[in-house]
């Protein structure tokens, strides 16, 4: 049983998450032309043994995103943060302004 | 006085001789008194010969006194509450106990299946393998035979009637074991006023200390320790209570028994109580095991643990045996065969040592122990129980068998072979024991943060040792909760001896043996086995476990593993700690499956969700199914005998008048904030920024790796209030899906989602005189289609006469079409479903509305194509189930990146197709794999069938499917091929819309 120490609720049961993955990865805009990229953030995993940063979502309580730093080895939660706080450095496409709008931009410009 | 055993003191022990108590023992009443076990129940009548053994069925006693024990193994109870494989030495005596041996035909004292033991030459660690498995029918034809003729007891395939429970505990300093050790610690951290608990598996508190005589100075101290502890509030002290395993988080699994007699499921009152805690600090005092002394004929009824004939002497009052030969290589004997002496036995003790502390001689002597120093028991002989021994002089140093000295009568022989530390908790930690040479013994390798141990786990031997370490261990335990421990660590008695020693074994072994040497009595393991793993190259310890299986079972070879190690190590010519130790998991001793699941069991083994209007159907008709956790009206008994002729009849209704589903089970997601818009353009492969205020679209969502995940409609409300539907199934994964984006990638967006999937009732009305419903029903809602077109939202407030009851209640009604019919889908909040439910009813009785299951609601929209979870199956892509299309080239969107990968891109993906049945009597069937008609039937073929039904409509029975080549395949027959169900049967290829692919039924 680990024992997660949600930053907004305390500590409780890993029970009440639910675990997602690496959070390491950066992800890159949303066109098509970064299939390289996402490929690269979806796929590809070290799986270190030690310290690593994962994604959990305090699931059945306040249902937040979470970024855990857990050794792989012992176990041990070594820090819990919000995922807010540590954005993935996505890039957003610029907001859809109609299809004259958009083809004149390109497709998907990136923001 | 007969009537309690032959073999029962007159006085002393720990019993209650006020309480006599009757258990039943294979059909026989014996009578005990309250605080025996059965075993020392059956031991005070005599009985040795218990149980027979699991591969040779060599007849077996009693030989230990605790959870040690590896050969008196019971069956309890009878029936649904029959419980196998319980040693007999830690069941309480009690009026309840039915128990009955085991792995025997038809008796344990005449065993026919005994003459597995003459053959026992061939009966090899490895025979069955050997013998059996280089073919594949053989093993298959003999296994059952072998089962049968190897095991323990029969475990009842009856539910279980009991009931069990869970409890989550806290406890700041957590202490296992109530030794010296663990009760000096407990005493320690409780004297700080810490929340402390003591964790006892024994029916009495004092673990090693109840073994000497309730007078002596031991026992004295004990009692006025759990006395000051028992004063303390700040104390929970629980005895039944097995601390079984360390798991991550600091976090114990204790296993408690109820008292006997006490369980009763139907007042609700557990047979066992799984405590589950999270201690701030723990401290381990797990104590150690005595190892038995190997010699020929060590197995043999009679032949116990010298600790095991000590504590049934002192604790219980029994006897083991009247002429008894005691056999040891440490001083911890001494003190066992003084206390058999003195309750009128006739004792002889064979010392393998030459020397020993003269003090220790001379008490031997005084009680009438005959010492012999230099003397091994090479030998025990007879059937039931051991008659004879044989001993011969011994040289310790080298292991040399001299000339044989006597032979001895016996009816006890009691071994000591030293101790060994328990170090099961902490190797549940991953932390490897090490090997200490001083100690003949391995010993915890080190301790996880905020663990400590004490006492004879960590290897002291006497009882000063063990207080010392106790005092230690809660003196470090409780600084970690900022807590000081002051004092001195409390004062042992002064007659503190040794009393545990940690010596080495070599096995006693003459020219000649005339039997076997017994390592693992469980598992019938014995020395020549372990020389023929040797020989056969399974030298690691991991091999020779498996290929002998020694240490497996009840009992994981608590009695057996460092012998089994020691003798490994002496064939390859090795020390000990270079052999290795095998690793202990969880449980330390058995647990029970309905302890772990607790109350999560039967309709509490997951949570049951109803929607509003379930009563309803449940009044009428309605046949439930269970949908997720959902429970949802399949079919309605007013519309057939049964599921076939229900959904047909269902489906006519809505095909040709109007029918009404129940779809509150459908995700609802509340989507609000000025970026909403954008927000949902980027989640959705279709465009949603220009969706006009009350329109409602429908739209796909992708997977980051470009699989699709879900597909819903979403209404706008307000230029920023979106409401969302999700599929039933996906409602709580796209919910964490949209939080996922808004908090980690796209936090700058100002978006909020909530599920609102239990606040709203929804149902579905559909048909050709659904309009007229409407209208009757919501008489002031404008339902021409040029004031509500398709794909329209009108948010209402019923008002009017007609709304009656219902006035003032709020609903939303959305027309989009699953079953391919004009349609609407009402929604109103949830405490108004039924309500609403039945007013549509009411209105819509001129046009015979009626309601429709989940199966015709399926097969409705599988006759108009529309994709549901056994399409979108988590493998699928946009393209792959025909909306391709729908993905926008103006904008990017989450997953069209990775959904241009080359792999989801291929041609030869299966992709979605119609399927109609080419003869009426071979219907296609889910899950059948798709072959083209020149192909070879064999493999993973061209695709297969996702979805079918029968179609009146079609006038056949019709499928979906995925299919290489798609719809270009379209008027091509393939052939469909069911190995599971043994047919294979021709089907043609059509578009995956059926019914109506212009949509003028539903647009008009």
């Amino acid at each position: 049983m680990l024992r997660i120490n949600c930053p907004y609720c305390g500590v409780r049961d890993h029970e009440e998450f639910s675990y997602f993955g690496d959070a390491t990865k950066t992800y890159p805009g949303l066109e098509k032309e970064n299939h390289k990229e996402w490929a690269e953030a979806v796929f590809a995993r070290n799986n270190p043994k030690g310290e690593h940063f994962e994604f959990w979502q305090h699931t059945l309580a306040c249902r937040r995103w979470l970024v855990v730093k857990r050794n792989t080895i012992t176990h041990d939660i070594l820090e819990v943060m919000p995922a807010r706080n540590r954005p993935l450095g996505a890039t957003s496409p610029a907001p859809y302004n109609g299809p004259n709008a958009a083809a004149a931009a390109g497709k998907g410009a990136s923001a | 006085m007969s009537t309690t055993g032959a073999f029962r003191t007159t006085q002393g022990g720990r019993i209650d001789r006020s309480k006599p108590v009757q258990i039943s023992f294979d059909g026989q009443s014996l009578t005990g008194y309250q605080g025996d076990t059965v075993a020392a129940t059956l031991l005070a009548h005599g009985k040795h010969l218990v149980a027979r053994s699991f591969k040779y069925h060599r007849p077996r006693g009693i030989l230990a006194a605790g959870v040690e024990e590896p050969n008196a193994l019971l069956t309890l109870g009878s029936g649904a509450n029959t419980e196998p494989n319980i040693a007999a030495t830690v069941i309480e005596t009690h009026s309840s106990v039915v128990a009955r041996t085991q792995n025997a035909w038809p008796s344990v004292e005449f065993d026919l299946m005994a003459v597995n033991n003459k053959l026992s030459s061939i009966f090899v660690a490895g025979f069955y393998y050997k013998t059996f498995m280089p073919s594949l029918k053989g093993w298959m034809f003999f296994e059952h035979f072998i089962r049968k003729a190897a095991g323990l007891g029969r475990a009842t395939e009856l539910p279980d009637p009991d009931r069990y429970d869970w409890h989550h505990g806290f406890p700041d300093v957590l202490v296992i074991g109530s030794g010296p050790a663990g009760l000096t610690a407990a005493l320690g951290a409780a004297r700080t006023g810490l929340d402390v608990t003591l964790v006892e598996q024994d029916f009495a508190f004092g673990g090693s200390l109840l073994n000497h005589p309730i007078a002596s100075p031991e026992a004295q101290w004990m009692k006025s320790t759990l006395d000051e502890l028992q004063s303390l509030k700040n104390v929970t002290l629980q005895k039944r209570a097995t601390g079984f395993g360390l798991f991550d988080g600091n976090t114990v699994g204790v296993m408690e028994r109820s008292a006997p007699g006490l369980s009763n499921a139907a007042h609700g009152v557990p047979r066992q109580r799984l405590h589950i805690l999270r201690a701030k600090s723990v401290v381990m005092a797990c104590g150690a095991l005595e190892r038995p002394l190997l010699f020929a004929g060590n197995d043999r009824p009679g032949v116990m643990l010298s600790g095991a004939v000590g504590t049934y002497a002192n604790r219980y009052g029994v006897v083991a045996g009247k002429q008894a030969v005691f056999n040891t290589n440490n001083d911890a004997a001494y003190a066992d065969a003084i206390a058999l002496a003195k309750a009128g036995a006739q004792v002889t003790l064979a010392d393998l040592r030459k020397q020993i502390n003269g003090g220790l001689l001379d008490s031997a002597k005084a009680a009438g122990v005959d010492v012999r120093m230099a003397t091994a028991v090479v030998q025990a002989t007879g059937a039931a129980r051991v008659k004879q021994c044989a001993l011969a002089s011994y040289d310790l140093a080298t292991g040399a068998v001299g000339n044989t000295l006597s032979t001895q009568s016996v009816d006890l022989l009691a071994m000591s072979g030293g101790w060994t530390p328990s170090v099961h908790l902490t190797s549940h930690r991953g932390i490897r024991p090490v090997y200490k040479p001083e100690l003949c013994s391995f010993v915890p390798g080190g301790f996880d943060v905020a663990h400590f141990g004490a006492g004879s786990m960590l290897g002291t031997q006497t009882m000063t040792a063990a207080i010392q370490s106790g005092w230690e261990a809660a003196r470090q335990a409780v600084s970690l909760c900022g807590k000081t421990v002051s004092g001195d660590a409390p004062r042992a008695p002064d007659s503190s001896d040794a009393y545990m020693a940690f010596t080495s074994i070599p096995p006693i072994a003459t020219a000649k043996p005339v039997d076997k040497t017994f390592i693992d009595f469980q598992n019938d393991v014995a020395t020549d086995d372990v020389a023929l793993a040797h020989l056969e190259g399974y030298q690691s310890v991991e091999h020779l476990k498996r290929y002998t299986t020694q240490g497996m079972g009840t009992d994981q070879g608590k009695t057996s593993n460092i012998n089994a190690l020691a003798l490994m190590a002496s064939k390859r010519g090795m020390a000990i700690p270079d052999v290795g130790t095998t690793t202990f998991r969880p449980p330390y001793t058995p647990a029970t499956i309905g302890a772990i699941a607790g109350r999560s069991v039967r309709s509490h083994l997951a949570p049951v969700r109803r929607t509003a209007m379930h009563d309803w159907h449940l009044q009428n008709g309605g046949q439930m199914m269970e949908a997720g956790y959902w429970m949802r009206a399949l079919w309605y008994k007013t519309h057939g005998a049964n599921l076939s002729e229900a959904y047909k009849a269902e489906m006519d209704i809505v095909r040709e008048q109007v029918g009404m589903a129940d779809v509150s089970t459908l995700g609802k997601i509340d989507v609000q904030g000025p970026d909403a818009a954008e927000f949902l353009n980027r989640v959705y492969v279709n465009g949603f920024a220009k969706l006009g205020i009350g329109k409602a679209r429908y739209g796909f969502m992708l997977r980051e790796d470009g699989i699709v995940m879900d597909d819903g409609t979403t209404s706008r409300i307000s230029e920023t209030e979106f409401f969302m539907t999700t599929t039933t199934a996906q409602a709580a994964r796209v919910m964490s899906h949209l939080e996922f984006l808004l908090q980690v990638v796209w936090p700058e967006l100002r978006v909020t989602v909530a599920s609102i999937s239990d606040q709203w009732a929804a149902m579905s009305v559909a048909g050709p005189k659904v309009r007229d419903v409407m209208r009757a029903a919501f008489p002031s809602i404008n339902f021409d289609n040029e004031a509500f077109p398709f794909m329209g939202v009108v948010d209402a407030t019923l008002e009017g006469e007609l709304a009656g009851n219902l006035a003032g209640v709020k609903v939303r009604i959305i027309r989009l079409t699953f079953s391919g019919e004009m349609a609407y889908e009402v929604y109103t909040p949830t405490h108004h479903g039924r309500a609403v439910w039945e007013h549509l009813l009411q209105a819509g009785k001129p046009w015979k509305l009626s309601a429709y299951g989940l199966e015709a609601l399926g097969s409705l929209r599988i006759e108009k194509g529309h994709v549901v979870g056994s399409e979108m199956d988590g493998r699928t892509t946009l393209n792959d189930v025909g909306a391709g299309k729908m993905a926008s080239q103006l904008k990017p969107f989450w997953g069209d990146a990775l959904r241009h990968s080359e792999v989801l891109q291929r041609k030869d993906r299966p992709t979605l197709v119609g399927l109609q049945a080419v003869d009426p009597n071979e219907p296609p069937n889910n899950g059948a794999i798709l072959f083209f008609a020149d192909d070879e039937i064999k493999g993973h073929g061209r695709g297969h069938i996702t979805s079918t039904t029968y179609s009146k409509q079609v006038g056949t029975s019709i499928a979906l499917g995925l299919l290489q080549g798609g719809t270009s395949r379209v008027g091509q027959i393939v052939v469909a091929a069911s190995p599971v169900h043994g047919r294979q049967y021709k089907l043609k290829v059509v578009e995956p819309c059926f019914l109506d692919p212009e949509g003028n039924r539903y647009r008009g």
